[in-house]
């Protein structure tokens, strides 16, 4: 499905990306962890094409993405922070998006599922971070795709859309779709994800299960891991 | 592309930007033919004005609408559409929407008027087109210059600068050449200086044929030999067309590099 | 012909119809007159029609088709040294030159109609040409095509009155080394010039139009070494110059309107004593320019419609002197090829700056009394 070789990434002098290899299962929730500046959304962009790589390579179904753009009808993409142009109605901005990838999304059942009826003919700039956040999901999961890549997908949700969420992805998944996701929010990573992938310093640190990792790291608990992980991180590099 | 360029087309042409913008060759095309009662008078303070306007108001909408449609850009860009062409739409649809205002604006004036008893139609078609060759030009020139810098600030200041030195400073550096090199013949070097700068073009453009070439005497004449006749229109048009289509290929080329 | 067996004094009377002949002599003094216009074609062989005798009246002929010669001035009508004579409600059609006094005096030229069709100025003649006259009236003529449409050579205290010279190459009326001749009411219009004035002294131009002159070389009126003319009350539109003036002195211009040209006037530095005062100047371009940074004429009481000045104490004179000259017409001086610059922003910029604090343009130069209405004529 979604397979990276040695890829590389630097703004300016920064590296952000090292150079690493990874695939992602199919059918599973990948979460993808790591400190800030680790190299999450980069690495996330640069799959989706927002960012070019310095070097290395992505394929989608086997294809390298270079320059192709139609891959990404089989990939819903959730951005962390929801930027839309802010003059447009919600309604709108759900028309908008479908005629500009000629085709039609199936929204209906997911503005009832987040209760977004009352907010369809307000514009954007009206609305609260969390009704972004749902018209966002919306806007994401109106399209069926074989994956769905998530970025802080729970930022500002309250806890019933925060639970209506964690539904919708686990019906998804039955469906035998793939997700990679990024959060800070171990809970919810324990709750979904069936892989982890830990990044840092541009680098993949850890790939496996969460017992693998709480086994790695001999912890109980895995916010705990992590932790220890960066502690060690820090004393080395202080 | 259509998709992106009329979504931003209608975006603009509902703002009342467009509408004040119409409004302000409209009104100011009306003022200038009722008091002079001149149709060819009126096309030269029309003409200054344009030609000072048109490539500001196109620097300003352009880095403007760029940095504030960033999210709608982001959000384009993980759609399955070719990044070439959400720049692309974007940029046409500014600049169609800032051509139509400004076609309405000095056109319907002239109309009312009753233009075509004049025997201007030919100026005012000139003045027009050059007009939207201007808001296309500088159009793109500030979508460039947003597009590379990242700093809001920085990008409108250079892009300010860019507008200054073609409509001002520009003419300086030529006066001050011109007077450097008067001991030398110097006619064709003008020509070159003027098809280097699309504002300068288009002015002489339209003072040739508003026959004021007259004006300019026997070093004059060579202008006119060269400006006035089809194959100098040609040259005159053709540089004005690579004046556009140059920044535009260098939005696509930064389009593809740019990480977003 | 008739001529030969006429006794002086008679009169001819020729009826319509089309007579071939050239080398008609007239030698005494006859009144010679045609009905409906009878031609007289000359089949481009000669000259037609010479008047060898005083006192003599040639009217109503169409003339036509005079030979042409790079050696002899062949023209229509001819008066070689005789007085007296009156020239009247002729046609003269591509003649070369059509109307031609030579050391004649006291002769009258009216209401005669001149068209030729002169290509360029080497192989054409002049409408009415003079030379070594004096006391000639030329009244309400209209002459079209030639050189120049009235050539004056040594031609003293004659008069020019309400004729029309149209779309001559040349020169619409043009004065060498004549003295005290007063042109007044005519129109010249789309000539290559309207008029040129040169080398002569005590011209009165007064009420003509001068209208379309335009092109790259073309003025309204162009003044060559002239002194102590009087140019009053005359219109200028849509010339390219309307006055040029080089090494003129003591000329009043005045209560003349300027409108629509390109320059109203230039003025070079070699001109001295002129006043300038009562004209309108309208939507000119450039209303003055010169060669020169000091200034030697005396600008009053005009009316400039550029002039952006205030009349606190309503006396309808603005209380800031006005500076005609503005830099770039100035700069234009120095290096033509400058013009492309006109009309751009930077232009109007160092236009308006030089206004408020002039450095090159002539300081001396200023209308002290600039009115802030339009001059009025009667």
């Amino acid at each position: 499905m979604i397979e990276i070789k040695e890829i590389r990434k630097s703004f300016g002098r920064l590296e952000v990306l090292k150079g690493f290899d990874f695939s992602l299962s199919e059918g599973k929730i990948t979460a993808v962890l790591g400190p800030n500046g680790s190299g999450k959304t980069t690495l996330i962009k640069s799959i989706l094409g927002l960012v070019i790589p310095s070097g290395g390579e992505i394929f989608f179904d086997g294809k390298p993405i270079y320059k192709d753009w139609e891959y990404r009808r089989r990939i819903g993409y959730l951005p962390q922070i929801a930027k839309f142009p802010e003059n447009l109605k919600v309604k709108e901005l759900f028309k908008l998006i479908e005629d500009i990838r000629g085709e039609k999304g199936n929204s209906e059942p997911l503005i009832e599922r987040f209760s977004l009826d009352s907010f369809l003919n307000k514009k954007l700039r009206q609305l609260s971070g969390g009704t972004r956040q749902k018209v966002n999901i919306v806007l994401t999961f109106m399209f069926e795709c074989p994956v769905y890549i998530l970025d802080e997908p729970t930022t500002g949700l309250d806890p019933i859309a925060l639970i209506r969420f964690k539904d919708l992805i686990l019906e998804r998944k039955e469906q035998g779709i793939t997700f990679l996701v990024t959060t800070h929010i171990m809970n919810l990573v324990e709750e979904l994800a069936d892989e982890l992938m830990f990044l840092l310093e541009g680098q993949v640190y850890f790939r496996g299960t969460h017992s693998e990792m709480k086994e790695a790291q001999q912890e109980e608990n895995l916010e705990r891991a992590i932790a220890k992980i960066l502690e060690k991180e820090y004393a080395e590099n202080s | 592309m259509l998709k992106i360029l009329k979504y931003s087309f209608f975006d603009l042409i509902r703002s009342r930007w467009s509408i004040i913008y119409f409004l302000f060759y409209f009104i100011t095309g009306m003022v200038l033919l009722y008091l002079s009662h001149d149709v060819s008078k009126a096309i030269v303070s029309l003409m200054n004005i344009t030609f000072i306007l048109t490539p500001l108001i196109g620097t300003i909408f352009g880095v403007m609408n760029f940095y504030n449609s960033r999210e709608f850009i982001e959000l384009l860009l993980a759609q399955p559409v070719p990044r070439k062409r959400i720049f692309l739409g974007m940029f046409l649809g500014i600049s169609i929407s800032l051509s139509l205002s400004l076609l309405l604006g000095m056109s319907l004036p002239f109309i009312i008027y009753g233009l075509f008893l004049s025997g201007q139609v030919m100026s005012l078609l000139i003045l027009i087109t050059s007009g939207v060759f201007l808001t296309f030009i500088f159009t793109a020139l500030a979508f460039y210059i947003a597009l590379v810098n990242e700093n809001r600030l920085k990008g409108f200041g250079m892009a300010i600068l860019v507008w200054l030195f073609m409509a001002f400073i520009y003419d300086g550096i030529f006066l001050l050449s011109l007077f450097l090199l008067q001991e030398y013949p110097i006619e064709k070097f003008a020509i070159a200086m003027s098809l280097f700068n699309p504002i300068d073009l288009s002015r002489i453009l339209i003072m040739l044929k508003l026959d004021i070439s007259a004006l300019m005497g026997y070093t004059g004449a060579v202008f006119s030999k060269f400006f006035g006749n089809n194959s100098g229109m040609l040259i005159s048009f053709l540089a004005l067309t690579i004046w556009t289509v140059v920044p535009v290929l260098l939005i696509l080329k930064k389009s593809f590099k740019k990480d977003f | 012909m008739a001529i030969e067996n006429a006794q002086p004094f008679d009169t001819i009377v020729v009826s319509p119809g089309r007579y071939v002949e050239y080398d008609i002599q007239i030698d005494k003094p006859l009144y010679i007159i045609g009905i409906d216009h009878p031609v007289i074609d000359g089949d481009h062989k000669s000259e037609i029609v010479t008047i060898m005798s005083d006192s003599v009246l040639f009217k109503g002929f169409q003339v036509q088709n005079v030979g042409l010669s790079y050696i002899k001035d062949w023209a229509g009508i001819k008066i070689d040294n005789r007085d007296y004579c009156i020239i009247e409600d002729n046609i003269l059609l591509d003649t070369y030159f059509g109307i031609y006094l030579k050391k004649s005096d006291h002769i009258v030229i009216r209401n005669n109609y001149l068209k030729s069709v002169a290509k360029n100025e080497v192989n054409s003649g002049n409408g009415i040409h003079l030379w070594y006259c004096e006391d000639i009236l030329i009244e309400k003529n209209q002459i079209t095509g030639h050189r120049d449409g009235i050539y004056f050579e040594f031609v003293e205290k004659s008069r020019i009155i309400e004729n029309i010279s149209e779309g001559n190459l040349r020169y619409g009326l043009h004065f060498m080394f004549s003295n005290h001749d007063d042109y007044i009411g005519n129109t010249f219009k789309n000539n290559g010039t309207g008029v040129a004035v040169m080398y002569s002294e005590f011209i009165l131009m007064k009420n003509n139009n001068f209208v379309d002159n335009w092109g790259t070389a073309n003025y309204g009126l162009l003044f060559k070494e002239i002194y102590d003319g009087e140019l009053s009350g005359n219109k200028f539109q849509n010339n390219t110059t309307a006055i040029f003036a080089d090494g003129s002195n003591r000329i009043k211009i005045i209560n003349n309107e300027f409108r629509s040209n390109g320059w109203a006037m230039n003025i070079f530095g070699n001109c001295m004593d002129n006043e300038i005062a009562y004209n309108n100047f309208i939507s000119n371009t450039f209303d003055l320019t010169t060669n020169s940074s000091r200034n030697r004429n005396d600008y009053h009481d005009n009316y400039w419609d550029q002039y952006a000045g205030y009349d606190l104490d309503k006396d309808g004179i603005g209380d800031v002197p006005y500076r005609p000259v503005r830099l770039f017409s100035y700069l234009i001086g120095k290096i033509p090829e400058a013009i492309i610059l006109l009309r751009s922003f930077f232009i109007d910029m160092i236009n308006m700056a030089e206004k408020v604090a002039p450095v090159l343009t002539p300081q001396s130069l200023l209308d002290e009394r600039p009115r802030m209405k339009l001059n009025i004529y009667d």
